[in-house]
C-alpha cells in the first residue's frame, strides 16, 4: 500500500467529509422514506418534523428543566460511584489478603444486572430522583471498581519494593506508587462509568418515571407525540456522544504525562 | 489448587451471611428476612412460572442475542474491510451506539407492537452496536503481514474470511459479545417491564405493584443468578473459542521475559 495504489485512484475525500456525508445521508433517508410512503408516517415522521418539534420544545422551560435533571442525576451518580469505587479499590489494593479474596469474587458478583434493582428502588424511593440515582451508582460503581482493581494489580513489583525499602509511609506509598500506576485504569473506569451512568439515568427515568429526559420520552410516547419522542431520542443520542467525547478528552488531559497518551502524538 | 477455587467464593458467602444476619429478625416491611425470601423462592419460581415466565424470557434473549451477533459480525466485517465505508458510517454508528438502548423500546413498540417480535427487536437493536463496532475495530487491526501473506498465497475469499479475518478479529469480537450480553439481559428485563403478559421482568413488576415483597426479592435474586449463570456460560464458550489466543499471549509474554 505504498506508492502504487494512490496513483491509479482518484484522490479520496478526507475522512471527516465522508463522515458528514454519512450523517447527511441518514437524515435524507429519514426525511424521504416516510414522505415517499415507504414507512408509515405515524411510526417514523420525516426528519424535518422531528427537528421542528425539537425547536418547539427548546422554547419550553420543561425541556430545559428535564435536561438539567438528567445531567444532574448523571453527574451526581457518577461522582458517588467514582469516589466509592476509587476509595474501595485502593483499600483493597493496599491489603494483599483482601486483594486475593476479591480477585475472583468481583467477577462473580458483577454480572448481577442493574435493572434487577428497579423494583427495589421504586419501593424505597417512589418516583423521586433518588430511585434512579441508586441504579446509576450501582451500575457505574462496578465499572470503576473493576478498573481500579486492575490498576492496583498492575503496580511494578520493583517500585513497590523500593518504596518499602525506603520506608515510605502508607499514605505516601499510595500517593507515589499506587495512584500513578492506577490512574490510567481509573480514567478508563471513568470513561466506561460515564457512559453506563447516562444509560442507567435515562433508563431509570423512562421506566421508573423520575424527572428527566427519559420521563419526557415516556410522556411523549403515551400521548402519541411521535415526532416529539423522536426529537427527544435524538437529544439523548447527542448527549451520549457528548459524554463519550468529553470523557475521552478528560482522560487524555489527565493522562497527558503518561506514555500511552504521549506516544499517540505523531512525532 | 483447591484454595484457588474456594477463595473467590469466600467474599460472596460472607456477603450473603451478612445479609442473612442483618435481616434475621427484621420486621421492616421492605427488608424481609433472607430466610423468608429463600423460603418463597421455590414456590414462586418453580411451580409453573419457570416454563411460563422464565423460559420465554430466556428464549427471547437467546434469539435476539444470536441474531445480533450474526448481524454485527457480518456488517462489521463488511464495514471494517472497506476504508471509505468506514469513514462514511463511523459518525452514524457512534451516534446509534450513544443512544441508550432502552429508549428504543417506545420507538420499536410503534413498529412491532408489544409482542415477542418487539422484544427480540429491542434486544437486537441494543446488542448490535458493541458487536458491530468491536468487529470493525478487530478487522481494522488485523496484522498487515498476515493479510499480505494470505494474499501472496492466493487464499480464496472464503478461507481468507474464516482463517484470517474472523479468526484475527475474534478476540475483539468476543469483547464486544461480552458487552452485548449484559446489555441484552438489561433489555430483556426492560422490554418486559414496559409491556408484556409474561416474562421475568413483568412478573417482578407485578410483585412490586402488589407489594409481595419477599416474592419481589426472590425475583431480584433470580435475575442475579441468571446474570451470573449466563456470564459463566459465556466465559466457558469464550475460553474454548479463544484458546489459541490465550495460549499465544502467554507464550509471547513468557518469551519477552
Amino acid at each position: 500500500m505504498t506508492a502504487a495504489a494512490p496513483l491509479g485512484r482518484r484522490r479520496s475525500l478526507p475522512a471527516w467529509a465522508l463522515g458528514l456525508a454519512g450523517l447527511a445521508a441518514l437524515m435524507a433517508v429519514v426525511e424521504i422514506a416516510p414522505r415517499a410512503g415507504l414507512v408509515n408516517e405515524r411510526f417514523l415522521p420525516p426528519f424535518s418534523r422531528m427537528i421542528s418539534s425539537l425547536a418547539d420544545q427548546a422554547g419550553t422551560s420543561g425541556f430545559w428543566g428535564a435536561l438539567l435533571e438528567t445531567l444532574r442525576g448523571w453527574a451526581l451518580g457518577l461522582a458517588i460511584a467514582m469516589a466509592a469505587g476509587v476509595a474501595l479499590g485502593l483499600v483493597i489494593g493496599a491489603v494483599p489478603l483482601l486483594r486475593s479474596a476479591t480477585a475472583g469474587a468481583i467477577e462473580f458478583l458483577r454480572p448481577i444486572p442493574s435493572v434487577a434493582l428497579i423494583p427495589l428502588a421504586v419501593l424505597l424511593y417512589g418516583t423521586q430522583m433518588r430511585a434512579t440515582l441508586l441504579l446509576v451508582v450501582y451500575a457505574s460503581f462496578w465499572q470503576v471498581l473493576v478498573q481500579v482493581l486492575y490498576g492496583v494489580r498492575d503496580v511494578d513489583p520493583v517500585a513497590r519494593e523500593t518504596a518499602r525499602s525506603y520506608r515510605f509511609r502508607p499514605l505516601t506509598r499510595v500517593r507515589t506508587v499506587l495512584w500513578p500506576t492506577a490512574l490510567p485504569y481509573v480514567m478508563t473506569g471513568f470513561r466506561l462509568g460515564a457512559a453506563v451512568a447516562l444509560i442507567l439515568e435515562i433508563t431509570g427515568e423512562l421506566v421508573i418515571g423520575s424527572p428527566g429526559l427519559g420521563r419526557q420520552i415516556a410522556v411523549a410516547q403515551t400521548s402519541g407525540a411521535v415526532a416529539a419522542m423522536y426529537a427527544l431520542v435524538i437529544v439523548v443520542g447527542v448527549m451520549g456522544v457528548a459524554v463519550n467525547t468529553a470523557a475521552r478528552a478528560t482522560e487524555r488531559r489527565v493522562l497527558r504525562w503518561h506514555p500511552s497518551v504521549r506516544g499517540e502524538v505523531p512525532a | 489448587m483447591l484454595w484457588r477455587v474456594v477463595l473467590p467464593l469466600v467474599l460472596p458467602v460472607v456477603l450473603v451471611a451478612a445479609w442473612w444476619a442483618a435481616t434475621a429478625d427484621s420486621t421492616d416491611f421492605f427488608w424481609p428476612p433472607l430466610s423468608d425470601i429463600l423460603g418463597t423462592f421455590p414456590d414462586t419460581w418453580f411451580s409453573g412460572r419457570f416454563t411460563a415466565d422464565v423460559l420465554p424470557s430466556l428464549v427471547r434473549l437467546g434469539a435476539g442475542y444470536l441474531l445480533a451477533l450474526v448481524l454485527g459480525v457480518g456488517l462489521g466485517v463488511a464495514i471494517g474491510s472497506s476504508r471509505p465505508l468506514r469513514a462514511l458510517l463511523e459518525p452514524v454508528l457512534e451516534f446509534f451506539r450513544a443512544i441508550p438502548a432502552p429508549v428504543l423500546v417506545p420507538i420499536l413498540m410503534l413498529f412491532a407492537g408489544i409482542g415477542n417480535g418487539m422484544k427480540v427487536l429491542v434486544i437486537i437493536s441494543g446488542c448490535l452496536w458493541p458487536v458491530l463496532l468491536n468487529t470493525v475495530e478487530g478487522v481494522r487491526g488485523l496484522d498487515e503481514v498476515l493479510r499480505d501473506t494470505a494474499r501472496c498465497y492466493r487464499m480464496r475469499r472464503g478461507s481468507r474470511l474464516v482463517h484470517l479475518v474472523l479468526r484475527g478479529a475474534s478476540p475483539q469480537i468476543a469483547a464486544g459479545a461480552r458487552q452485548a450480553l449484559s446489555i441484552g439481559i438489561i433489555l430483556m428485563v426492560i422490554s418486559e417491564m414496559f409491556a408484556a403478559s409474561n416474562g421475568v421482568g413483568f412478573t417482578i413488576i407485578q410483585f412490586q405493584r402488589s407489594f409481595s415483597i419477599p416474592q419481589m426479592w426472590s425475583g431480584i435474586i433470580l435475575l442475579g443468578l441468571i446474570g451470573i449463570a449466563l456470564s459463566a456460560a459465556f466465559q466457558a464458550v469464550e475460553s474454548w473459542a479463544l484458546r489459541w489466543y490465550t495460549g499465544l499471549r502467554r507464550s509471547q509474554r513468557e518469551g519477552q521475559r
